[in-house]
């Protein structure tokens, strides 16, 4: 499959955004990644065309971060956190669980081409323990049950939305949006802070502690 | 009472991500009051402020602006570290998904003083609705006109771009995130020379963590003593503490610097069986791990620092005496191992040396000689690489041999799970797992 030209258009303004052109890089290889659903060799020729890389230097560059596949990825991206906090506070079972449903390990896609697996790395929310991730969403304190259910529910094609952020898209709609190229729409889903973020302002107004921002 | 809600004092309201919600609180009455500033005068705030870098190191933010070369014909660029991965720190990205504005607007006055035209915000990619957050407060903030071409007027002009990252822990490193935002493998830069004088595109940068750039518009406001009405003479002002493990009430607590964990843990619900925490680290797993008996101890730098660890990110993990150490340690070493970036042979190979091996102790093969390999193969990987990863992964292990080492010795006959039920260990509902 080849890269389709509005995506090369979209390509050439990722690059104009920066005053050294190759800074686009790596938003230009989630962007690629959304059209094909990995970064294929042509994604790879695609960006390197744009900002007159040899394809070597940017599959060198595609090659050190994990969130570019190279294979074709599934339709979801599932990951748990196996981290020390996560996988001490369930991590390790949800894991368990996700895998036995997926029937799949760690990088695999399932046979169905559903669910991608991957047990990541901190995801920057040790207070929500254990958490697992579709399509980079958050899904806060999970239970092995929950998170089966929620790959049921994704399977039988269900709305599925984060506990602390939108309805889920499928990893390449996942993968545009961190690319920035446009808005999709979603700031707004999902809570402004989820109660676990307010913990320390709930416990300033249960003492009648007030708002220390100098009138602000 | 050390509770100081700052950035966090409006995150209960439903709106609180918008330009509305900040400006209703006076956000981005700022902009115009700093660009009235001379912009030496702004650096010379900050750094009255005592105001320390959030993001692990605690440099001084005001000294670090003041060594960017002024009148050198380069241009200069402000990079935001919001690469938040370090196990245990969960404070930025909460940040950016309820307050993005307080950022942004930090990222116009701190540009200002650093003659800076334009910023950058390096965040993590893993987190799609952060970007969706910041992205739609920066587009907000264009259009009200804080930020593009002569801002309110002032011939400053500013050009805000938020940066995708793709899964590199070893990119929240300043200089490797530099290489990654100039569209290169993240791989850390030897210094000197650093950053503010030749840093992205070899031009002058400044580079900091999310929360201190989210300081600056408080700090404009209230003025330098109004910071240091908090915390010590070393450590002013208030600081964004995400609390994770066995706590009733795990989450962000938003505190004075010198607030004690124990005071901490009282805010947090204190632990979910009512006793004192087994072993806890103050900031992010870098750090060495403390124990019961620090529970008094000020969190400030310099506190931690005398009692023999750091204050890191200062975002303290609690972990009560279900958990095995063994197990603990092993897991973050696995992760370093994972992120090491290769650059650098004692970390690169000694990273997967160290985790090989407390591997087999989690699985009750160790030996008693390979306890003292552990502890000279990390002797031997502290301060022999570019960047801090090699040090960090060579902190947990001796750290937890000083306070459990009858853990590692049980190691070289019982597993970890058989020592301790990881069942006990986790926060799941009773029979959830399966």
């Amino acid at each position: 499959m080849s890269i389709p030209e509005t995506t090369r258009g979209e390509l050439a303004e990722l690059a104009g955004r920066y005053p050294d052109a190759r800074s686009a890089l790596l938003p230009m290889l989630h962007l690629v990644q959304s059209v094909e659903g990995y970064v294929s060799p042509d994604g790879i020729a695609a960006c390197a065309e744009t900002l007159a890389l040899s394809t070597a230097e940017v599959a060198a560059v595609a090659t050190f971060y994990t969130m570019y596949k190279r294979r074709p990825a599934g339709k979801h991206h599932v990951g748990v956190c196996t981290n020390t906090m996560c996988a001490l506070l369930g991590g390790d079972a949800v894991w368990d669980a996700v895998s036995a449903r997926a029937g799949v390990g760690h990088d695999e896609v399932s046979q169905d081409g559903t669910f991608d697996l991957e047990r990541i790395e901190c995801q920057a929310a040790c207070t929500h323990a254990p958490v697992m991730t579709v399509d980079w969403e958050f899904f806060d304190r999970t239970t092995p049950d929950e998170a089966v259910e929620v790959l049921d529910r994704l399977a039988a094609g269900e709305e599925v939305r984060s506990t602390r952020g939108p309805v889920v898209r499928g990893y390449r709609a996942a993968s545009r949006t961190i690319s920035g190229i446009d808005d999709d729409g979603l700031t707004g889903d999902g809570p402004n802070a989820d109660e676990l973020m307010l913990a320390g302002l709930r416990a300033a107004e249960e003492r009648g502690v007030p708002a220390a921002d100098g009138g602000r | 009472m050390t509770l100081t809600p700052v950035l966090t004092a409006h995150w209960d309201e439903s709106d609180s991500y918008t330009i509305g919600a900040y400006r209703r609180h006076g956000g981005y009455d700022q902009v115009a009051q700093g660009l009235a500033m001379d912009p030496d005068a702004l650096i010379q705030l900050v750094k009255d402020s005592g105001l320390r870098g959030r993001g692990g190191a605690g440099f001084p933010t005001g000294m670090k602006w003041g060594f960017v070369p002024q009148g050198d014909g380069k241009p200069h660029y402000l990079v935001v570290n919001a690469d938040e991965s370090e196990p245990g720190a969960c404070k930025d990205i909460p940040l950016m998904l309820a307050n993005p504005h307080s950022l942004v607007e930090g990222c116009i006055l701190t540009s200002y003083a650093i003659r800076a035209n334009h910023a950058f915000i390096y965040v993590r990619g893993e987190v799609p609705h952060v970007h969706r957050r910041l992205r739609a407060a920066v587009a907000e903030a264009y259009a009200a006109g804080f930020l593009g071409r002569n801002i309110l007027g002032s011939g400053f002009d500013l050009d805000l771009v938020v940066h995708a990252g793709a899964g590199a822990y070893i990119c929240g490193e300043e200089t490797a995130l530099l290489d990654s935002l100039e569209g290169r493998r993240g791989q850390p830069r030897l210094k000197p020379p650093f950053p503010a004088v030749a840093g992205l595109y070899a031009s002058p940068t400044v580079v900091n963590n999310v929360e201190t750039i989210a300081n600056v518009p408080y700090i404009v406001r209230n003025g330098a003593e109004w910071l240091t009405q908090w915390g010590t003479e070393k450590s002013p002002g208030f600081k964004l503490m995400s609390v994770s493990g066995h706590v009733r009430r795990p989450g962000v607590y938003e505190v004075a610097l010198g607030t004690t964990m124990r005071q901490l843990l009282d805010y947090a619900g204190g632990m979910r069986n009512g006793g004192e925490p087994k072993f806890w680290l103050p900031g992010g797993s870098s750090v060495p791990m403390l124990t019961a008996e620090h529970l008094d101890l000020p969190l400030t730098y310099e506190d931690m620092a005398a009692a023999g660890t750091m204050l890191g990110t200062a975002t303290p993990m609690v972990f009560d005496d279900t958990v095995s150490v063994v197990k603990a340690v092993t897991r973050w070493l696995e992760f370093y191992k994972h992120e090491s970036c290769g650059k650098c042979t004692p970390c690169r190979e000694g990273t997967g040396w160290i985790a090989g091996t407390l591997e087999k102790f989690e699985a009750g093969h160790g030996s008693e000689p390979e306890i003292g390999m552990l502890e000279e193969l990390c002797g031997q990987i502290l301060g022999r690489s570019f960047c801090a990863l090699g040090d960090a992964a060579a902190t947990p292990f001796p750290a937890a041999l000083k306070h459990f080492r009858d853990e590692f010795v049980a190691g070289t006959h019982t597993p970890a799970d058989v020592a301790f039920d990881p069942v006990a260990a986790t926060v799941l509902p009773a029979g959830a797992t399966r």
